[in-house]
């Protein structure tokens, strides 16, 4: 039987060094109740090191929280990279590490990188920068991510950085991905004139939330379970899944 | 008018595909390593300066019709955007160099921007 399922499959937690401290497990899923979401995704930059923690706090809530990360291209493209459990997860972190720049990070430029428990406690600190680029090519990163039961979507295409749109400049056309993300400003009537290639694709809007009040519930999936492989089938309308995005109204924007 | 040719010899960049095809003039220069900035900047004869190396280079320099495009800080592209270039007729040259140096030896050979 398939279910509806309201979904932000984008929500960075403070392992993200841009993120606000709220971005807790207990606070991010508050936020998701309001919401009426019933399917999340944590996608720290190129780390997942909270998606143990978020599962957790999850457990009993009626949210389904999917193990994932945003990782950073050498094109300096962003993509989300989501599977179905955390081992999975962690094994794509080893192969990300071995490609991420051995770098400190900088507390006081790119923000503290905190590694949180279930209640949203500090457990550590991260000092490895996570905010720079792997050195893995866009169709690398994919092959990886399916080779592990993953799934890619390349993040927030509408904006003009570390996006595949602004550094690539057009969808490779032999991309293997089945849906391409777009950011809550995207207006179908003046996006699809400026990309006209997006016509052709299964667009989804999710929040990229850095603060709890970005996050978003513009994006249902009308699936039997809450797995990579029934979002794939409904990326892809098929077997009677679907996607369906509440686009704003352009009219009634300022 | 500056040559393909020269600009290869005098900066000693290495052409990766379309090597036969160096006897092109250059109308000027544009560098970018967003690749849809250089959709736009980059016209038909200049040589584009970027330090990405993905397929997607391949299909602005054909769009656009280049005259070449100068890869960056030693990347090297790979074996399908190498053999996209070649039947596509784009001149691809990789150098270890910066952008910043080598867009200074073009500026110093003449080669001119918008």
């Amino acid at each position: 039987m398939l279910r509806p399922f309201l979904a932000d499959l984008h929500i960075h937690t403070v392992l993200s060094g841009c993120a606000e401290v709220e971005m807790i497990p207990p606070l991010i899923l508050k936020q998701a109740k309001r919401l009426g979401l019933s399917l999340i995704a944590v996608t720290d930059h190129n780390g997942c090191h909270n998606v143990e923690a978020m599962i957790q706090a999850a457990q009993g809530t009626g949210i389904h929280v999917l193990p994932g990360m945003e990782l950073q291209s050498r094109e300096e493209v962003h993509l989300l990279c989501l599977f179905d459990t955390v081992p999975q997860c962690q094994q794509w972190q080893e192969t990300v590490f071995a490609k991420l720049p051995s770098l400190n990070n900088k507390e006081d430029i790119f923000g503290a990188q905190f590694v949180v428990d279930v209640t949203g406690e500090w457990v550590r600190t991260e000092e490895r920068l996570l905010a720079a680029s792997t050195d893995m090519g866009l169709e690398e990163v994919v092959a990886g991510v399916h080779s592990l039961g993953g799934m890619v979507i390349p993040a927030h295409v509408d904006r003009p950085s570390f996006s595949l749109l602004a550094n690539l400049g057009f969808v490779p056309e032999s991309l293997d991905v089945q849906a391409l993300e777009v950011t809550s400003r995207f207006v179908p009537a003046t996006g699809y004139p400026q990309w006209p290639q997006l016509e052709a694709w299964c667009l989804i809007v999710n929040g990229d939330a850095h603060r709890l009040q970005e996050m978003q519930n513009r994006t249902l999936y009308k699936i039997a379970a809450p797995v990579i492989e029934e979002i794939d089938l409904a990326l892809k309308g098929e077997q009677g899944r679907k996607v369906i995005v509440e686009w704003p109204d352009s009219r009634q924007r300022s | 008018m500056i040559f393909l040719k020269e600009v290869v010899e005098k900066l000693k960049i290495e052409p990766v595909s379309s090597a036969s095809s160096l006897d092109r003039p250059i109308a000027g220069g544009y560098a970018s390593d967003l690749l849809s900035c250089a959709m736009k900047g980059a016209k038909k004869d200049y040589l584009w300066v970027t330090l990405q190396s993905h397929l997607n280079v391949v299909a602005v320099a054909s769009l656009s019709g280049l005259a070449g495009v100068i890869i960056t800080e030693g990347n090297r592209p790979d074996a399908e955007t190498l053999s996209r270039a070649e039947s596509e007729g784009v001149v691809l040259l990789v150098t270890p160099r910066t952008t910043f140096s080598i867009v200074g030896e073009l500026a110093s050979l003449g080669v001119r921007g918008d």
